[in-house]
């Protein structure tokens, strides 16, 4: 992965004491809470119903084992315990004490991490695809173009105070597993006819209040012009983005009321000036790439037959391999699901010990490195299939080994009126209540693919509108009420759910969902996933029962 | 009163004027509304002239005319609108202004740097503590990832 440069290095010191100052002057009353607000967004510090969140940055979600150690000692000096793994492949912290951030950072930045732009109206951390550099379906590793737009974005000095956040994602595969089109800008690894790998850039796509499909701007674009592209669509959008109204702010809504075609009018002519003085040279790329070089993988890794006999003679080894491991490019190895999603845990979480664990495992078995995943999970890339029982039953010891990955009990959820000030309705509780409903593993894997989002407010942190199942907690007349959406993607048939009839009252949300799952068991054809089935049968058989029973 | 120009404090010694007041002799500010309306007035005047910008206002829209303008104020309604930055970066990066570029109102002494990075060379502020603020956080940074006018 790549590593710190001095400059690097430089660069997020000197923000920590830029921030150190910022929090001083507003403790002394120099900064109003409005200026220092905006500042300490900008360094991922939210204030939320019981203390400030912290949210730090997963560059495309790659940590190694020694910042994993780190997020644990965090965890246990400054917060109680445990810290949360976002959709963005961030990682948050619930509880540290405002007047510590600073100190928190600093602590960061001795392990090359940082919370910079990780909230606030301003360029977002890039995400990823979590299988990167080993999936099977890839046309070319997006991590280093990944770490040159995180090194662009970062502190970038003309789009800091945007009109709305901003968040680009990569995707370098066939399958898009990091819901690209749902991005403000999403870019697509391609070839050309010469084999000349560009980018397919996607824009205006979004979830929130108002999810909207990205649309194709640039079908290829050159590798030389991804930065002076990007930088054209963001002073467009700095220039001329809605700052009237924070709900209609986003760069979705400026394509959508330009039009496409006018839109990419105006990128274009801002472009022309911009592409010929500003190119991104091969040597950078290379110098870049040559951080993400694949590690010393072992020639003979598939000659093991250890593997087979376990896999023959272990039937809970065999469910955990079936489900929480992905094929990898190289013969003789896997990358390995860490679930976050055990049914007593919030979806998402993970304690202290459980991460210093992980780091001992990463070092051991996958050359201490740990993924988080869009869908809150962590990934070991590179599992030697020699030790994947070893580290299979590792895991179990430590409750990370649920054999659910993309199953009905792998939840996308948001903290909830648990933690979050701006949420309507509680979260956490009901994906509890849900993961109890379903505590029949034969059940769940009998189902199959599904990916159920729940989100508490329509503001979509857990981007409830592309589950296949999506769950939106509303207010009605302070009561915690639920909606729900059915056939969302975030995949490469990339689709918002349709909404399934009237909000269903808290004690009923979990009989709804299971009410759901029986009817796509009784009417599903054979090998039909569940969005398939949807996609097939429309919403109106999943209503008529779901309204009837409840 | 003093602001902060080049990293040096020095007197402010333009006049502001009103789009309904007269001119008056001397270095003076107005509005793009004014300078639109009246430019050939202006071109003859006899002191320097400078312009006030809001932030919604187009670069485009007086370009061509950037030989004549001394001083482009830049004035932040709102801290928060980043417009001002890309108008900065538009007359320094693409039209080449060469001359003053000052930020006044409501941005922070907090955004100095990436206002420096961006072409702002001067700082106006009507808390005269402000300015060593300024003064301070010009230097935030050393190092940073990204081309820019400085």
């Amino acid at each position: 992965m790549y590593q710190y440069t001095e400059n690097d290095q430089t660069l997020i010191d000197e923000r920590v004491a830029q921030f150190k100052r910022q929090t001083e002057n507003y403790f002394k009353g120099e900064l109003s809470e409005d200026e220092y607000r905006a500042l300490r967004l900008r360094n991922g510090v939210y204030i939320q119903t019981h203390a400030p969140l912290l949210r730090v940055a997963g560059p495309y979600g790659l940590i190694s084992s020694k910042q994993i150690r780190k997020l644990a000692h965090i965890a246990r000096t400054y917060d109680k315990n445990y810290c949360h793994f976002t959709t963005r492949q961030n990682i948050q912290f619930n509880w540290p004490k405002l007047e510590l951030v600073p100190e928190i950072l600093a602590e960061l930045a001795t392990v090359q991490m940082h919370a910079i732009q990780t909230s606030g109206n301003c360029m977002r951390n890039t995400t990823s695809d979590h299988l990167a550099g080993v999936a099977v379906d890839e046309i070319d590793d997006p991590r280093p173009y990944c770490e040159i737009i995180r090194q662009w974005t970062t502190l970038h000095p003309e789009f800091d105070y945007l009109p709305r956040k901003f968040k680009i994602a990569v995707s370098g595969a066939l399958n898009d597993r990091a819901a690209t089109q749902f991005h403000d800008i999403g870019l697509h690894l391609v070839k050309d006819g010469t084999g000349e790998v560009g980018f397919k850039v996607f824009v205006g796509g979004g979830l929130g209040r108002t999810p909207i499909i990205g649309q194709v701007i640039k079908p290829f674009l050159e590798q030389k012009h991804l930065l002076s592209y990007l930088e054209a669509i963001l002073r467009i959008y700095n220039l001329f983005g809605r700052r009237d109204n924070k709900y209609k702010a986003r760069i979705k809504i400026l394509v959508k009321e330009t039009g496409l075609d006018k839109f990419t009018e105006m990128v274009d002519a801002e472009w022309a000036h911009l592409r010929d003085a500003n190119e991104l040279s091969a040597e950078r790329v290379n110098e870049i790439k040559a951080h993400f070089a694949s590690p010393a993988y072992d020639v003979k890794a598939d000659s093991d037959h250890t593997f087979a006999e376990h896999k023959a003679n272990d039937k809970a080894f065999a469910t955990w391999l079936a489900h929480n491991t992905a094929a990898h490019k190289v013969s003789g190895y896997a990358a390995v699901f860490i679930s976050l999603k055990a049914p007593d845990m919030p979806p998402g979480d993970i304690t202290d010990v459980q991460l210093d664990a992980v780091a001992d495992i990463a070092d051991a078995y996958s050359f201490g490195e740990v993924r988080a995943t869009h869908r809150q999970n962590l990934l070991l890339a590179d599992v030697k299939q020699a030790d994947l029982y070893t580290v299979w039953q590792k895991l179990v010891d430590l409750g990370l080994a649920t054999p659910n990955i993309g199953t009905a009990t792998d939840m996308i959820c948001c903290p909830g009126l648990d933690f979050c000030s701006l949420a309507n309705a509680g979260s956490i509780g009901i994906a509890k209540e849900i993961n109890e409903a379903l505590d029949d593993l034969d059940y769940i894997h009998d189902i199959g693919e599904l990916k159920i989002n729940m989100s508490g407010c329509m503001n979509g942190c857990a981007h409830q509108s592309v589950g296949h199942i999506g769950i939106l907690g509303v207010d009605k007349k302070g009561a915690e009420w639920y909606q729900i959406t059915l056939g969302g993607s975030s995949e490469n048939n990339a689709a918002i759910g349709e909404r399934l009839g009237p909000a269903v009252a808290k004690d009923e949300i979990t009989s709804a969902i299971t009410t759901i799952l029986d009817v796509y068991i009784k009417n599903r054809l054979e090998e039909e996933t569940f969005l398939e089935a949807v996609n097939r049968l429309g919403i109106n058989p999943f209503k008529e029962q779901v309204y009837a029973n409840n | 009163m003093q602001i902060i120009k080049d990293k040096q404090r020095v007197d402010n010694t333009w006049q502001f004027i009103a789009d309904e007041e007269s001119l008056v002799a001397g270095d003076i500010t107005v509005s793009l509304a004014r300078w639109l309306q009246d430019k050939a007035t202006l071109i003859a005047h006899s002191g320097k002239v400078g312009l006030r910008l809001k932030a919604a206002d187009t670069v485009a829209d007086f370009a061509e005319d950037l030989g004549h303008i001394k001083l482009v104020e830049l004035n932040f309604a709102d801290f928060a609108d980043g417009r001002s930055f890309s108008q900065a970066w538009l007359l320094r990066g693409r039209y080449h202004y060469q001359d003053e570029i000052r930020a006044i109102g409501h941005y922070l002494p907090e955004q100095v740097f990436y206002l420096s990075r961006v072409g702002v060379n001067a700082y106006a502020s009507d808390k005269t503590s402000a300015l060593d603020s300024v003064l301070n956080n010009l230097n935030d940074f050393t190092v940073k990832y990204q081309p820019s006018i400085i």
